[in-house]
């Protein structure tokens, strides 16, 4: 049942400051206005207006950041001129790219080619919905979030393939046939590493992984086998974003610009922007399932420290983490050269799937015998 | 026109690599013919930037045509002029100052340098690495301030006369090349770092686009490409010209024939050319720059031919003269054409992304193949 | 062994990654390795190589005098027609005629920055400047003439 968030089933009168009450109390005057159907009416409204700020935000920071990060690693400045330290710099070229014409090409599918940026657009919106940014804060959380995210995270392929099919360009439609063999591979290991934590668990809801990582992270709580399983998650959340060293769908040195060569505009601008919300979204994936998610850091019996670090805000906490996992997927687009088809497939086949099979085998046995802290 | 070399079925994909795209370094047109990721058929498709060079040098002197050389291959202007200087040297019997010889071969390794460092950049951004590309261009930058300084331009210095050099060395010149040997030693090992160690990047270059000894002969390679392949063919140890027979070097030679191979020659050979300054930066020996020259040139007639080894490999001049003031006719050489040449025999059977990769290996500078 | 050679083989290519990895942090924590030229904003402190090849100028001294003699050395030496020089004949006090320039003519949308001309030059009356700022919105603005008005030859120069 979507709505603003319901359900939070932590223990009450805890230091850390909450979301809960102010979402509660919304509700609460909603129903006591109207009747139920708009209350929930109104309650969507609300998430959705929340999501599409949330998404331009996102957006415009994480566009800057990528910039800078390159840039820094390139012994470049980066962006520096539109406004104070070029913090402007991704609304400019919003702007531009909003009056720019978007073209479809003669000879194109309109219909599919139109269609396409708006569903990776969706696709990047409703893996918004199971994600716990801070503490009771959450828009739909469901009883079977990790399930709810790895299957919506396939439908991407989708559009890319539509993209690359709709444009009738031979660059386009190889660009989009190697990202449908890659994202398929990719969502394997990446599946098998979310189980994991799912099995160390026990439950596919989302609040419930967090909760369990109340006293420790699984990455320290689970040796060597979560750390093992969080690197291969990582690698495998980069190739299914399609972000290098696996951008082939892309490959600009290849394909020119892969699946979105056509594109022009506002249109581009929605497949640039589904990018970075993507990569958001495993990012935020990663820190929930393996760093804790909101929750603070905390060493054993330290209980200063431990409180100190319950003052800082959870949703602190949660963007800092996901940022870090961010920041990490960026360091590793500007290193690395990027892989050869055959050899993306090879890296998922022979080393990623059968690491992370035994992999799991491991963590199952870890938590029958209760190894685990 | 175009001959078929291979048999297109129905069903392949044929697509135009070039004239624009990002990985051709400029307007080479290639019609790729492809079967779902594996090339069929390369066929490079030439003239977009035919300027004429060859007949535009048969209506200048001996002396102005030197300075379109520098348009040839723009990466290693000094050495394409050293090899038109040298030519007319032949020709007039002119004798170069050992002076102007030295500082000529100086010249011409820092230009070697800074071309395989645009390459190295290049070669990485081609299979998809970007930062490497702005680290390579941290210390060209270097040599062209030192060349900025000396000849007044960066990249099209013009640099070299028939006789010698067309103006003395700058005051700072040593000081400058030492400080940067000096640098250049300590960043090459980051080159290593960040793309020669790198397992994807090995992964990418080790086995593809195999060039066999006889075949980087038959096609007529020359410079890296068929030093990759074990072909001894570096110009400066087997015909020696300036003062490379009184220097120190290795030739490097590999032969794996594979991209990687071509890859380790270049780096290798930076760290060659930096042996070679560093033996002659301190005896640069005093005397003119530049021989006494009449005013005006004029070849004997006959034909005349030098080559000398770019950064790219050979370069043959050949110059063809009636006795007047201006050549009858003027035919360069240059190592790109054939080079490119082998691509097609390199990339068969091969991935798209190898293509790219092997186009990188070849260090392909389109105005020398079309000049 | 298989086994053996699989996990060497993994740990080697994250390692060789790692060291990458390494390269770019140092850059990415390290801004004073930023080599960035701010150009429009450093025009001040700008310094151009003394012998950077910009455009020709032709030297005047403080009484409007060159040293040119119209002797077209310049013209001959240039291999792409950039340099014109019109003469014509000045009248001296004893009553001679005498070759001046009339126009030095210099096309700067021709000129390739050879240094031919300059070193052709017998009289050392014209020089490279370091000037590189050369856009301008009408091509007719390239071809300057490169005499001032009125200015004279220098006393003595043949």
């Amino acid at each position: 049942m979507p709505g603003l968030p319901l359900s939070w089933r932590g223990n009450e009168g805890e230091v850390m400051w909450s979301l809960t009450n102010i979402s509660s109390a919304i509700h609460d005057w909603l129903n006591q206005t109207f009747n139920p159907t708009w209350v929930m009416v109104i309650e969507m409204v609300i998430a959705g207006i929340a999501v599409i700020g949330l998404f331009a935000v996102l957006g415009l920071v994480l566009v800057l950041m990528e910039r800078r990060v390159a840039a820094w690693m390139q012994i470049r400045l980066g962006p520096n001129r539109v406004g104070p330290f070029g913090l402007m710099q991704s609304l400019a070229d919003t702007l531009k790219l909003l009056v720019k014409e978007g073209m479809t090409p003669d000879g194109a599918d309109k219909f599919l080619f139109n269609l396409a940026p708006f569903i990776a657009m969706m696709v990047a919106m409703l893996l918004m919905a199971p994600i716990a940014f801070a503490k009771g804060f959450q828009l739909w959380d469901m009883n079977i979030g990790v399930l709810y995210v790895t299957a919506i995270s396939s439908i991407m392929v989708i559009s890319i393939l539509m993209a690359g099919w709709a444009s009738n360009n031979k660059y386009s439609l190889m660009g989009a046939m190697r990202s449908g063999a890659q994202i398929v591979s990719y969502e394997l290991s990446a599946g098998l590493s979310i189980l994991t934590i799912v099995v160390l668990t026990g439950s596919l809801n989302i609040t419930d992984i967090i909760n369990a990582q109340a006293d420790g992270w699984w990455i320290f709580k689970g040796h060597i086998p979560v750390i093992i399983s969080f690197v291969i998650f990582i690698i495998a959340v980069t190739a299914e974003t399609n972000r290098a060293p696996f951008d082939l769908a892309e490959a600009e040195s290849e394909l020119t610009a892969g699946f979105h060569t056509e594109y022009s505009g506002m249109k581009f601008a929605l497949f640039f922007l589904a990018e970075y919300i993507n990569v958001f979204i495993v990012c935020a994936i990663g820190a929930t399932l393996f760093l804790g998610g909101w929750m603070p850091f905390h060493i054993g019996n330290w209980e200063a420290f431990n409180h100190v670090m319950d003052y800082i805000p959870s949703s602190v906490w949660f963007f800092g983490k996901t940022f870090f996992l961010i920041f990490v997927i960026m360091w590793f687009r500007w290193t690395f050269p990027r892989l050869r088809i055959d050899q993306l497939l090879t890296l998922e086949w022979k080393y990623l799937l059968p690491i992370s099979m035994f992999n799991l085998l491991l963590v199952t046995a870890l938590a029958i015998l209760g190894w685990h802290f | 026109m175009f001959e078929e070399i291979g048999t297109t079925t129905e069903g392949d994909l044929i697509i135009n690599v070039g004239p624009q795209h990002p990985a051709t370094h400029g307007v080479l047109h290639l019609v790729i013919t492809l079967n779902g990721e594996t090339i069929k058929k390369v066929e490079p498709h030439l003239g977009y930037i035919h300027r004429s060079i060859e007949k535009m040098c048969e209506s200048l002197t001996y002396r102005q045509f030197i300075y379109v050389t520098s348009r040839m291959d723009y990466l290693s202007a000094h050495i394409n002029n050293h090899a038109c200087a040298l030519t007319v040297e032949k020709g007039m019997q002119i004798e170069v100052p050992e002076r102007a010889q030295v500082i000529r071969v100086i010249m011409d390794e820092l230009t070697r340098i800074a071309s395989h460092e645009l390459w190295w950049g290049a070669m990485a951004m081609d299979i998809g690495a970007f930062t490497p590309f702005f680290h390579a261009f941290r210390e060209r930058e270097k040599i062209n301030e030192i060349m900025e300084e000396t000849c007044g331009a960066r990249l099209t210095m013009n640099y070299y006369v028939p006789g010698g050099l067309m103006a003395e060395l700058h005051p700072d010149f040593q000081k400058k090349v030492k400080e940067f040997i000096v640098l250049f030693k300590r960043k090459i090992d980051e080159y290593d770092e960040l793309v020669t160690g790198n397992i994807i990047f090995i992964n990418r270059m080790k086995g593809v686009g195999i060039l066999s000894k006889e075949d980087a002969i038959s096609y007529g390679c020359s410079g890296p490409a068929a030093r990759g392949s074990g072909v001894n063919c570096d110009i400066r140890k087997l015909y020696p010209y300036a003062v490379y027979d009184k220097v120190q070097f290795d030739e490097i030679l590999e032969t794996g024939c594979d991209s990687l191979a071509r890859y380790m020659i270049r780096i290798r050979e930076m760290k060659q050319s930096i042996r070679i300054i560093e033996q002659l930066i301190d005896n640069i020996p005093e005397g003119d720059f530049q021989a006494k020259t009449k005013a005006v040139l004029k070849l004997p007639k006959g034909e005349f031919y030098t080559r000398v080894e770019t950064a790219r490999g050979e370069l043959g001049v050949y110059i063809m003269s009636e006795g007047a003031t201006t050549p009858y006719r003027i035919k360069f050489r240059s190592p790109g054409f054939s080079n490119l040449s082998a691509l097609d025999h390199m990339a068969r059977g091969s991935k798209l992304g190898d293509l790219v990769a092997m186009m990188g290996t070849l260090d392909l500078v389109i105005p020398d193949i079309d000049r | 062994m298989f086994i053996v050679k699989y996990i060497k083989e993994v740990f080697g290519g994250l390692k060789s990654l790692l060291v990458g990895m390494r390269r770019t942090g140092y850059y990415f924590t390290h801004h004073k390795e930023i080599i960035t030229e701010q150009y429009p904003d450093n025009r001040d402190t700008l310094v151009m190589a003394d012998r950077f090849k910009g455009e020709v100028i032709l030297l005047h001294d403080e009484n409007n005098e060159h040293a040119c003699t119209g002797c077209t050395a310049c013209e001959l030496a240039c291999p792409n027609a950039t340099i014109k020089i019109v003469t014509k004949f000045d009248i001296t006090p004893e009553g001679k005629k005498k070759k001046a320039i009339d126009k030095f003519v210099y096309h700067l949308e021709l000129c390739t920055m050879c240094n031919l001309c300059i070193v052709a030059c017998p009289t050392d009356a014209i020089k490279m400047a370091q000037t590189f700022e050369h856009s301008v919105f009408n091509r007719a603005d390239l071809t300057k003439i490169l005499n001032k008005p009125d200015s004279k030859i220098r006393e003595g120069i043949e």
